[in-house]
Parts: structure tokens; sequence; C-alpha cells
């Protein structure tokens, strides 16, 4: 944009409206529900504002796809609106990703607003308005649009993580994501101006050109730059150090949310980070290399070790998706077309991993959302077969099981990492995932096993250094606060579930209502489990979308 | 026509998938129904397949059919995808074949149990898993099969897992298959190595570039996964303890699927172990010894079933002898023989079993020839067909066998023929035990005292690692009430006796498919050549010598069941001929258990004490007090305090960019 300043004054670029149908599309869905939300006569049924959302996610989808199939065929990509924003087969990839998530989500969620008798589309709106901004995370191709994109991605899960106004968690989980994500966005911005400063450009291809022809390695005003955007991405994927926020609002969230966030943020996130960092900065790759590198470890490494010691699947959930965006950065310290399409895949599959495991969660949580001790899951195989079934393939999936997708996902990584000799990374990364495999199977384990909790089992040590309740902060939120301890802290809730579980075992579990899954949550179910288990036995598909998005970029 | 290749595992596969989704709803029998219709369905595509290769060219009747890439990572390419020549062809259309049958007969064995859907699902899963390993164009795709052989095999021996000696059995399995697994996949990692490739058409390309030594370990880790796979010495005990799954299974395992694996795969390999003669001689002599131990220990069996695991064992050392002398045809030949009349031979004693109310007893059997012809009468078939006498089936494969063994040693022919008496023998007086003779099971089983009888019947249970009591046997199924009632034994319904029968007529002419004598006849030599060559000494011995063969094994058969008539007749008890020592199967099993199983145990609870308690425990303890004692650095930084956080975020910010500065300026 800046450029087009410098060049020519003000003039109205031309705006190539097929480019940005996706994202219209997804504006226009959300505003056309807000429109029936607010001029409806009587309520309706959250299954018609689901619907909505998923005819929107199809209708995108086509237009991705429309999008994709001019990508290739006209034989190269292109920049559109003032050059500010890419149609190559990377933004075509996501736009595609995107859609599906929108699609699978709006399925996974009815359930939970049906139950949780949420009235009103607001929900869904949001789910679309965040996609839409995920979407242009991905198009962008100007540090600007970028920032766009990470603000409409971002202020939607704020609000949707602190959208159960009956549990204080959900609002302080909201609070903290806010606050965090505004600075957060701060420091991104501070880095576009110092990148800015160092090169007179906002626009990424005019940055990469800058830097291909002049050499300035030695540039601190441009490194600190890049080293700001690199805070504001690792911080929107939940890298270490900067991932503190992650289990508080993943626990606080409403669970069908935190999936859909879980999945959101990661696509818009590494979507921007790879693009950025591939072209833009690629040059610079010498000095980013080794920040990806001890970033990517701690991160393997505090996902694998912390999450084991959860006793809550939530919080469990949100180390393990520390543990993949250790994973997904493997990709991205490769710095190789081989290390960008492991990482594409890499996000592509995780998507749907991490909504269906959500949506299991969402449905054992039960009416008000609120069982997520890993206790709760125990003998779901009996009372649930199929849903535990569905779980256990997901879980095992994100361990790296054989025949899934997430075997092959952690594989290309690894691999692309091993290419690039980065052997010790390659050997942390395996064995984090060995660790992580330890937490998802004794999910598995609980869910099929039929001895009730051995008393102080000795993964969960009874007043042992418990890593803050979350929902606990006496800061903000709790209406308890004060009379609490923080170390002891827990929320009203919290203290339920403790003395809950320690119950359970003894009184041999009440045998808790079945759950009734409607045909949508089925479907969505039915989805993400199949995507698992059918691409991981057949990835051409998947890997060769992911190979060619990689292939097109600019 | 012939690419409909894929179709033939996937339709067992739709089935069990279908049936694990919705068998409970669909139920008892319509669940069986489906099942016997996805692997009836198999077969008829195999056909097609198999009359579609026949009107090529024999040389151009192998080609490889890719499904997909599967992964690939550096080197390794694998894909999945199926080898079409007419080794795999041979193998699925028998494997389907048998298997219809099969499943046609479990719709009428299984029709009492609660699980019925299951046993579906499982044999579903476990025909496709073998069609598999069969069709697999590669060695990983034939070792998927492999484990799915495998793990359907432990499923369905312990399918009864409610009685103890059926939940060890099936692990007992699962743990001689892991051993010989282990070989496989050594192999595997050591033929990539040495040729770059898993493929079967791009390995035996490539065998030139390989030396001796390499290939002959290949070849001999492969055949330790045989071993496992096909119950050879040493990993053959499981076999059998196999026997305690439901009946259906124990013919599924025998004939069709399980134990034919080791051969398909040592014949499959056939370029390897013509290159490694150190090797094959090791597996013709294995085999040769496993023949004569099954043999002797199955005259001294008195478990109807355990006769015919031990006769299978013994006969798959056969199998194991003509690969290892280079008679490839003539054990494929004998593989599919013996397919029919094992089957028969199961299928048959399930028939027993089932209309003896679980009772497996030779001993308290006996006089059931009038009660259950059809039964009775393809029972004799089976008999004089494995035991080979003219002009059955077993007859021709054995011969085959047996002059192709003479044509490598004397001494392997010896032990073969010497065997091949035991078999007529063995079987002979099984056959007479169960069905001529007395009806002991009349006074063995008054009115009201069913269970105490059966008890204290001859003293017979010889297997003192086999827990259970035939008593546990009667009770376990079919409602438990049948030890009261007085036995009224009948031939089965049709769903039962079809298979019979059909299996019996296939028992008396199979040996049509290659008969010696004239190079006109010999179809499945001819059909197998392109696969595996020529046989190293068929059709190098003269039609004068063929001709003496014949009669000298016509003269052993004839001698067998003659003994087993003169000993057997009316007789019940004999211990002379049953020596305590072949009735505990020479101790084998029981010095495995105290030589392995008990020093493991041993070992597993020193570890359990020792390392576990000590040094694992201690690790883990050692890094829960390290969460600890940093408990307080942990706690401090996930405190739930917004200002924590974002103090961390700063601080990660601050180090960054300090290491970014120290770039720019040095």
């Amino acid at each position: 944009m800046s450029g087009f300043l410098a060049t020519s004054g003000f003039a109205i670029p031309h705006i190539d409206y097929t480019a940005l149908l996706p994202e219209l599309i997804m504006i226009g869905g959300a505003i056309l529900l807000l429109g029936i939300g607010a001029l409806r006569v009587r309520h309706l049924p959250p299954r018609v504002y689901s619907a909505l959302t998923g005819a929107t996610g199809v209708a995108s989808l086509v237009a991705g796809i429309f999008l994709w199939d001019k990508v290739h065929g006209a034989g190269h990509p292109f920049a559109a609106v003032a050059k500010s924003l890419a149609v190559d087969g990377f933004s075509t990839a996501f736009v595609i990703l995107a859609s599906a998530i929108i699609i699978v989500s709006s399925l996974l969620s009815n359930d939970y607003l049906e139950r949780e008798g949420v009235i009103g589309p607001e929900y869904h709106a949001l789910t679309l308005l965040s996609a839409s901004g995920a979407m242009l995370m991905a198009a962008a191709n100007d540090f600007i649009v970028i920032f766009l994109g990470l603000e409409i991605l971002s202020i939607p899960l704020y609000i949707l993580a602190a959208l159960d106004q009956r549990r204080a968690e959900s609002g302080e989980a909201g609070m903290k994501y806010f606050v965090l994500g505004a600075f957060s966005s701060a420091i991104f911005v501070y880095g576009i101006a110092l990148t800015y400063g160092a090169t007179g450009s906002t626009n990424l291809a005019q940055i990469a050109a800058y830097l291909s022809h002049n050499v300035s390695t030695n540039d601190g005003l441009l490194l600190a730059g890049a080293g700001l955007l690199l805070v504001g991405f690792l911080f929107k994927v939940a890298a270490v150090p900067f991932h503190m926020w992650t289990p508080d609002v993943y626990q606080g969230a409403p669970t069908p949310a935190t999936g859909f966030m879980a999945a959101i943020a990661k696509v818009g996130g590494f979507a921007a980070l790879l693009r950025v960092f591939f072209t833009s900065f690629h040059v610079l790759s010498s000095s980013w290399q080794p920040i990806i590198w001890v970033v990517a470890i701690l991160t393997l490494v505090v996902g694998a070790v912390l999450g084991l010691v959860q006793r809550d699947i939530k919080r469990m959930l949100a180390y393990s998706s520390i543990n993949h965006a250790g994973f997904i950065l493997l990709g991205l310290e490769a710095a190789s077309t081989k290390g960008i399409s492991a990482a594409l895949y890499y996000v592509f599959i995780y998507s749907f991993l991490v909504l269906g495991s959500f949506a299991v969660v969402t449905l054992v949580g039960g009416k008000g959302d609120r069982e997520h001790s890993i206790e709760s899951f125990r003998g779901l195989g009996r009372r649930q077969p199929l849903l535990a079934l569905a779980l256990a393939i997901l879980l095992l999936a994100q361990a790296g099981a054989p025949f899934t997708t997430g075997f092959l996902g952690k594989l290309y990584v690894v691999e692309a990492a091993v290419s690039a000799h980065s052997y010790a990374l390659a050997v942390i990364a395996m064995l984090t995932g060995a660790i992580a495999a330890a937490f998802y199977l004794r999910v598995v384990f609980v869910m099929y096993g039929t001895r009730p909790a051995p008393a102080g089992a000795p993964i969960e040590p009874a007043g042992g250094p418990q890593l803050a309740s979350a929902g606990a902060s006496p800061e903000i939120g709790s209406p308890l606060g004060a009379s609490y301890s923080p170390l002891s802290a827990a929320t009203l809730v919290a203290t339920e579930q403790e003395t809950g579980s320690e119950v359970g075992p003894t009184s041999s579990n009440p045998p808790a209502a079945p759950i009734r899954l409607s045909f949508a949550t089925a479907l969505g179910l039915a989805l993400t489990v199949g995507v698992t288990v059918v691409f991981g036995i057949w990835p051409a598909p998947i890997f060769s979308l992911a190979h060619s998005a990689s292939l097109l970029f600019i | 026509m012939i690419h409909a290749v894929f179709l033939i595992p996937l339709l067992p596969l739709v089935g069990f998938a279908v049936l694990a989704a919705f068998g409970r709803k669909l139920g008892n029998p319509l669940a069986g129904w489906i099942a016997t219709g996805a692997v009836a369905a198999s077969f008829i595509v195999t056909a097609i397949v198999f009359a579609g290769l026949f009107q090529l060219a024999p040389g151009h009747r192998s080609f490889t059919q890719t499904w997909w890439n599967w992964f690939s990572v550096d080197r390794l390419h694998v894909t999945a995808g199926a080898l079409v020549d007419p080794l795999s062809m041979t193998m699925a259309a028998f494997v389907t074949g048998v298997s219809t049958l099969i499943h046609l007969y479990s719709i009428g064995y299984m029709e009492h149990d609660p699980q019925f859907p299951k046993f579906f699902v499982y044999l579903n899963l476990f025909v496709a898993s073998m069609l598999l390993l069969v069709l697999g164009s590669n060695l990983v795709m034939t070792f998927l099969g492999w484990e799915g052989v495998g793990v359907c095999s432990y499923f369905l021996i312990a399918f009864w897992f409610d009685r103890p000696s059926a939940a060890s059995a099936g692990k007992k399995a699962m743990i001689f298959n892991r051993i010989g697994d282990a070989g496989f996949l050594l192999a595997m990692f050591l033929t990539f190595e040495r040729t770059g490739s898993l493929q079967y058409v791009t390995v035996f390309h490539r065998l030139g570039h390989v030396g001796v030594p390499s290939l002959t370990a290949i070849a001999l880790l492969l055949f330790l996964g045989a071993a496992g796979k096909s119950a050879q010495l040493p990993l053959y005990p499981w076999l059998a303890d196999a026997m305690e799954g439901p009946t259906p299974v124990s013919a599924l395992i025998h004939a069709a699927t399980m134990v034919t694996a080791g051969v398909y795969l040592m014949t499959r390999i056939n370029p390897i172990l013509h290159r490694a003669p150190d090797a094959a001689h090791v597996v013709a002599i294995i085999g040769v010894l496993t023949a004569f131990l099954g043999a002797t220990i199955a005259c001294a069996q008195t478990d109807i079933k355990k006769i015919l695991a031990y006769s299978t064992i013994s006969q798959l050392g056969y199998m194991f002898l003509a690969v290892g002398v280079g008679a490839y045809v003539a054990a494929i030949f004998l593989m599919l023989t013996h397919a029919f009349y094992k089957a028969l031979l199961f299928l048959g004693a399930g028939s027993v079993i089932h209309a003896m109310n679980d009772e497996q007893n030779t001993k308290t059997m006996g006089g059931l020839r009038k009660l259950m012809p059809i039964t009775a009468v393809t029972f004799l078939i089976a008999w004089f067909s494995i035991g080979g006498v003219p002009p059955f089936s077993g007859f021709w494969s054995k011969g085959e066998v047996l002059l192709n063994a003479y044509g490598y040693s004397t001494w392997l022919y010896a032990l073969g023929a010497l065997t091949a008496l035991l078999t007529a023998y063995y079987l002979g007086r099984c056959y007479l035990l169960t069905f001529s003779g007395q009806a002991r099971w009349v006074e063995a089983r008054p009115a009201g005292d069913g269970h105490g009888v059966v008890g204290s019947a001859p003293p017979v249970e010889s297997d003192t690692s086999n827990p259970n009591t035939p008593t546990e046997r009667v009770v376990a199924h079919h409602g438990g009430a049948g030890g009261q009632e007085p036995l009224h034994p009948h031939d089965p319904s049709w769903v039962m006796s079809l298979p019979l029968v059909v299996l019996a007529v296939a028992s008396v002419f199979g040996g049509l498919i290659d008969l010696p004598f004239h190079p006109n006849f010999v179809f499945l030599e001819r059909w197998l050549s392109p696969v595996v060559g020529a046989s190293l000494f068929n059709g190098h011995f003269s039609v004068a010598t063929e001709w003496t063969f014949a009669l000298v094994d016509a003269a052993i058969a004839l001698i067998g069941v003659g003994l087993a008539f003169a000993l057997w007749r009316g007789a019940v008890d004999r211990p002379a001929v049953e020596p305590t020592f072949l009735q505990r199967a020479w101790y084998i099993d029981w010095g495995y258990d105290r030589l392995l199983a008990r020093t493991s145990t041993l070992f597993a609870g020193f570890l359990a004490t020792v390392v576990e308690s000590k040094v694992i425990d201690g690790a883990v303890n050692g890094v829960g007090t390290l969460f600890r004692s940093g408990g307080g650095v942990l706690r401090r930084v996930q405190t739930g305090y917004v200002r924590n956080y974002a103090l961390g975020v700063m601080a990660g910010l601050v180090v960054l960019l300090a290491y970014l500065v120290s770039r720019a300026f040095t």
C-alpha cells in the first residue's frame, strides 16, 4: 500500500473481487446471520444458524476451489488489489482449509448450542469473521494486510472465549486472551514499523526484492523488526515462551470455541508466519533459524512435559497443541520447500484432529460444560463405544500412530528437519512425541480401562505442584478470588470438580446420562475421523495439495 | 477384467467395516450371511481375474497393480499395490474359496453364540488381511497382512476369552508370532539396505548385486518369520493351543489362511532361496523334522482337535521340506490339497464336537458312524486323502514332495516316508476312536450327572500346561444345559453339511490339477512355472522311477491304514502305543515353560521389583521431585496472572532481540 502511495499519489486501486470472493462470502455470511438474528420475529432454533454457517463454508469452499483452479489453470499465481493480496497455491490452499474448518465446526458446535440453550447467531457469526481473518492472513502480501487479518482473526476469538457467561472462567479466559493479544499485536505493529524503516516498504514482495538487492545482513533495525514480527506470530501460534495464555484460555473458553480457536488461530498464524519468513525474510534465514531452533525445542519440550501432569483434558489438549506447534516449527526451521510443504501438511491435518477431539470433549462435558477432568472419561468405552472410538482414533493420531494422518504429519516434518541436517532437533522432536504419546494414551486407557482410578495415581500427585488452576486467577473475574490463596486457587467450579473426582472412584461413578449425538455432530465427527484415517492410509491427496501449495509460492 | 484385482481384498474389508459398524443391529444370522457374501464375492472376483490371467500368454502373466503411493522417505518408496501373478492368484483363489465355505459353516456352528456378529467381524478382517498378504506387491504390504492375520488370530483364538485357557492360548499365539515377526522385520531392513527396495519385482531384479551371505541371512530371517506363522520348529507350540478358538477358526487358521502364509512367503522369495542354498538346506531340514515330530505327537493325543493340530504342524513341515528342496510347485500343490482335506477334517471335527455338546475327547466318543453318516464318510475321505491312499488328492501331492525330497537327499526322503506312514496311522486312530466301536458317550454321560462323570473320564488330560478340564468346556457355552440332557448326535444342518460335501469332493479329485507321469497333466506346474521356474528334480526322473515311488507311497499309506485298523478297531486304550512322552509332546512345551517362560517370569519379576521400583520409579520420582522443587518456579510462571504472562512474553522478546542485535553487531 505504501509503495503504491509513493509512486502515484492516492487512487482507488483496482479491486479484483474474485480474488476476495472467499473472504467476502465469509463476511457476507456473518452479516446475514446477524441480520437474521436482529430481525427475527421469534427465536430460531440453533440448527438454522448452524446450517446457514455450514452453507457459507461450502460456498466459500467452492469459491476456494474455483480460485485454486484459476491459479493452476493460469499456470502462475498473481497478486491482486494493488499487490496487497497474493492469489497463489498457498493462499487458496488455506482458503480451502479455513472453509473446511468452518464446515466441520458448524456441524460440531450445533449440539453444544442446543444443549446450552444459546439463542442467536453470534457464535457462528464470530467464527465466520474469524475464519475470514485467517484467510486474509494467508493471502496477505503486505504487512498492513497481515495485521488487518490478524485482528479480524483475533477479536472474534476473544469474544468467543468469553462467550459463556455462566462460567466465570470463560470471561476470565476472554479477558486474558484479549489483554495479551493486544500486547502481542502492539509488538507486531512495532515490528512492521521497524521493518518499514529498514526497507522502505511493507509489501512482502518489495521487501524480498529490496533485501535480495541490498546486502544488509548486519542491519540491526531490520533484524529487530523481524524479531518483533516473529514474536507476534509465535504468540498467535502458542510457541514457548509466548504460550502461557494457552492453557488458561483453552480451559476457560466454551469447549467448541476452544476447538475452533485451536484450529483457526494456528492456521492464520502459521500461514502468515510461513509466508513472511519464506519470502521476505528468506535471505535472513541464517539469523532467524537459530531462534526457531531454540523456540521449537522449548515448545516441543514444554508442551510434552507439562501435558503429562494435567488432570483437566482441556488443559492437556492445550499443552498438546503447544507440542504440535513445535512440530510445525520444525518445517519452518528447515527453511526449505520440503519444510514448508511438511508444515502445511501438518497444519492441515492438525486442524481436523483438534476439532474432532474438542468435539468429543464438548459432548462428554455435559450440560454446563463442566465435566472436563480426565476422570470423567472413565468407562466411556462402555457407555459410548462409538464416541470413545472416535476420540481414541483422534488421540492416537495426535500421538502419531501409523495409519493416521498424525503419523505422516510427524514423519514429514521430521524428514524435512533431517534433510536440512537439523538432526538434534529431529531427535528431540521424536522424543517429545514419545512423551506426549503417554498423555494421549492415558486418556485412551481411562476410557477403556475397567478399574477405577487407583488412589493416589502417581501422575496426579495430590497437592503436588499444580500448574495454576486456570480458572482460578484471583486477579480477574473470580468471585472468590481474595479468599483463596493463589497456590490452591480454585473457583467454585474447580472445587466441585475436584471433590467430584475424588468421590467418583469410590462410589463407582454414577452412570452418566447417555450422550445423544445429533446427526450434525455425528457427521462432523465422522468427517474428522474419516479425514484422519482415510488420508492416513492414502495420503496422496492432502500431501499433493500441501506440496503444490508450497510450489506456487511467490 | 484382471484389473478388478483390488476388489479381492477390498470386499472382505468392506464386509468387516459394515459388520464392525452395524453388526449388532444386523444380528444373527444376517451378519453371518453378509460376511459370507463378502468373501464369496471376493472369490468370484478372484475367479474372474484368474480366468483373465489364464488367457494371457504365460510370459505376460505377471504385473504389478499400484493402488497409491503410501509413503516415501528418502529412497524408501512404499506403494500400496498388488503383485498379480499365477502364484498370488492361486493363493487368492484357494484362500477365498475355502474361506467362503468356512464362513458358511460358521453360520451354523456359531448360531447359539451371543457374540455371533463379532465373530464374523473378525473372520472378515482375517480373510482381508490374508488376501493383502498374498497379493501385496512388496514386503511392507505383505507384512501388513502378516500382522493383520496375527492380530486376528489372537482375537479369534481368544474369542471365548472368559475361559482362562482360551485367553492364554491367544496370548501364546501372539508371543510366538512376535518372535517370528522380529525376523520378518529384520529381513525387511536387510533387504532394503542391500537392494534399496522392498518391491518384490525390483528386489528380485537386483539380487545379482547382493552377496550370498546377505541373501542367506535374508532368507533365514524370513524363514524365522515363516516358522512363527506356519508353526515350524522351534516356534510351533502355539498352534496346538490355538485349538481353544471356535472350531471354524481352527479350520480357517489351519487350512486356508494363517499357517499357509509362511509357505507362501518362502515360495514368493524363491529367487532368494535359489541363490542361498544353505538357507534352503536349513528350511528342508527344519521342515522334515517338524513333519516327523508333529506326526509322532499326533499318534498319542486324545483330544480330536489336538490330533488335527499336530497333523497340521506335520503337514506344514512337508511343505517346507518341499520348499527347501526347491520343489515349490510341490509345496503349493500340497498346500492346496491340504487346504481341502484339513478344512474338511476340522469342519468334520466341529460337527462331532457340536453333536457331542462340546466334548473333544475321542476316548469318550465312538460309534458315531451310523448316527452321523455324512460327517463320518467325509471324515473318512479326508483321512484317506491326508494319509496318501491312492487315488485321493493327498497321494499325488505328498508323492510329489517325497519324490523331490528323494532327489535331494535320501535321508530326507526316509524321514518323510516314515512320517507318511504315521500320518495314515494316527488319523486312522482318530477316525476309529470317534466313529466306530462302542458308543462310549452313552455310559459316560448318564442323565443328571453329566459334569462329574465327564470330569472323571479316562485319564486323558495329559497336557498339564493346559489347566482347563473338559468340564469347563462343556459348561462354558451353548448354555451349559447340554451336560444334563441325553445326547442325540446327528448330522448338522445344511449350512454345515454343504461345506463338508464340497470339501470332500475337492479332497478326492484335488489331485487332478497336477498329475505326474505325463507332461500334459502337470497343469499346476505349467501354471506356476513363470513364477517359480521348473522344479529342481521333478521331470528328471524316469517314468519307471515315478511309478516305483507311487507304488511305494501307496504301500506305505496302506500299511498305515492297516496298522490303524489292526490296533484301534474296537480298542480304546493301548498304552503301549501312546507313550507318555508323546502324550506330553516330547516335553517340548513343558521345556519351554520351564526354560523360557519361568525364567522370563523371574526376569520380569526382577524388573518389576528391582528395576521398576528402584530405577524407573526412582527416576520418575526424581523427575517428580524435580518438578516439585522446581514447582515454585513453575507455579510462578503459570500463575494465572496476566501480568506474569505478559512478563513472560516480554522476557522472551528481550532475549530474542538481544540475540538478533548481537548478530547485527558482530
